[in-house]
């Protein structure tokens, strides 16, 4: 595929890790923001192809993953009504909420659908009148216009079964939270390219400047990867702290503004809790209350929810790139993606489920069977 | 989540008032809503998520920097510190 294959180039990926050895004189922490981004460096084994004093932490940049328990469970309290069909994105039906999970509903006869586009589930409203479809709308701010614009329709087209349960997330301030941690350790990032598609980038030049921090706009290809990381450290290496576009061939300065104005009039920004990481202020979206007829949250009042979260799961610090997926006691033991405990095991962006297709949890294991000689190809 | 893919535009129209097209990734063709990428037109590569079309992809920038990438063998040789007399 063009765009795609070129940009997986074995040969070319050498020759910028080489230039990345070459210019780096001290171990330098990176993190990548978007779960896209994690996934690719797994999958490709980028981490292992880096200079050892180069080390990437993975970040929040998962919409799955970071969505509260409470909001999991209000989707699952509406989902389990009769009179609802509920529509989500694959990725979340098997994130486990405090009792069970979107699949688990379904099997017990919910109505659960799959969908690709938001906009179809404006298709299963029209065909089904006598019910009412809500749709599960997480997502950052590159999925904001295709929810907005299913929202949009629906109000100029007087769709009126039709609402959404929004649990959107804003990148900006949770790069500005983890900077602001005691406990960081990340001293540039590649920022995400498709959120930057649709945002453009000049919110993180006053993040740059204000923290004193390389913010390399990065794409999801092992290329563009590799590179993202070589202006990263070049910069690093020179005390500059900026905002470079790496994903030049997506991205422009501004982002998209007609699509910007579709997410300004459909959605206000809004004070946002993350799973695993606690409240942050300004990092959601919500309805505007124009379009409060198609709110879910206001339709379908849900009563007290008492959440439990599993004691042993780190997936908060692990999504704010204190811990690595391997460190944790139930890693690959009792949270697979079978059996997730917590949501970065379920989304094969959340870095546990990333680590755990890719082998990463057999890796001590490996090294036991080399030291015993017999297996050393294992 | 924010998985987008590029792929080309082989047809557009207009669908209920929106600007709507057929785009290729590889093997398969999907529908995609073009409404919000206006400049892109058929045969132009998109980058589309979830069936909403983001941006177009910038055909020069992408091969200036790829020519950069190939061209690094050289470039790197060229940034060898020099050698002491």
């Amino acid at each position: 595929m063009r765009y795609v294959d070129e940009y997986r180039n074995e040969r070319l990926a050498r020759k910028i890790v080489e230039e990345i050895r070459r210019i780096q004189t001290r171990p330098w922490v990176l993190m990548e923001v978007c779960g896209g981004q994690t996934h690719s460096i797994v999958k490709h084994g980028i981490d292992y192809l880096l200079p050892p004093g180069i080390e990437l932490v993975h970040g929040p940049g998962c919409p799955v993953c970071v969505t509260s328990l409470e909001m999991i469970d209000k989707a699952h309290a509406i989902a389990r009504r009769p009179d609802v069909i509920f529509c989500s994105f694959g990725d979340m039906l098997r994130v486990p909420g405090s009792e069970a999970d979107l699949f688990t509903l379904k099997s017990r006869g919910a109505d659960i659908r799959v969908i690709y586009a938001p906009v179809d589930c404006l298709k299963i409203a029209r065909a089904n009148p006598d019910k009412k479809v809500v749709f599960f709308a997480i997502g950052f701010e590159t999925t904001a216009p295709p929810n907005a614009l299913a929202v949009w329709r629906a109000k100029q087209e007087a769709v009126k079964n039709f609402s959404i349960l929004v649990s959107h997330v804003l990148v900006p301030p949770a790069v500005a939270a983890i900077l602001q941690s005691p406990q960081n350790r990340v001293q540039g990032f590649l920022g995400p390219g498709h959120v930057c598609a649709i945002m453009g980038y000049r919110e993180y030049e006053a993040i740059s400047a204000r923290y004193r921090v390389p913010i390399v706009v990065t794409g999801f290809e092992p290329l563009d990867i590799l590179e993202g990381v070589l202006i990263a450290v070049r910069q690093l290496e020179s005390g500059r702290a900026e905002v470079e576009n790496q994903y030049v061939r997506a991205v422009s300065r501004d982002g998209n503004r007609p699509a910007q104005q579709l997410v300004a009039e459909v959605f206000e920004v809004c004070d946002r809790k993350w799973r695993g990481v606690g409240s942050i202020p300004k990092s959601g979206y919500k309805l505007r209350y124009e379009f409060r007829e198609h709110d879910a949250e206001r339709l379908f009042e849900v009563e007290q929810i008492d959440t439990r979260e599993p004691a042993v799961c780190i997936s908060g610090q692990i999504l704010k790139g204190i811990r690595k997926p391997h460190e944790c006691a139930a890693f690959g033991t009792r949270c697979t993606p079978q059996r997730p405990l917590g949501a970065t095991m379920v989304s094969a962006e959340g870095a546990c489920a990333a680590y755990y297709t890719y082998g990463r949890h057999l890796r001590k294991q490996e090294h036991f069977l080399q030291f015993d000689g017999s297996l050393r190809n294992a | 989540m924010c998985l987008a893919i590029p792929g080309k535009i082989l047809d557009a129209y207009d669908l209920h008032g929106f600007r709507m097209g057929k785009v290729q990734f590889g093997g398969i063709v999907r529908e995609a809503c073009l409404q919000y990428v206006p400049e892109a037109g058929i045969g132009d590569y998109v980058v589309v998520h979830v069936g909403f079309a983001m941006s177009k992809v910038n055909e020069e920038e992408a091969a200036r920097t790829y020519q950069f990438l190939e061209e690094m063998d050289q470039l790197t040789e060229l940034n060898a510190p020099e050698a002491d007399p």
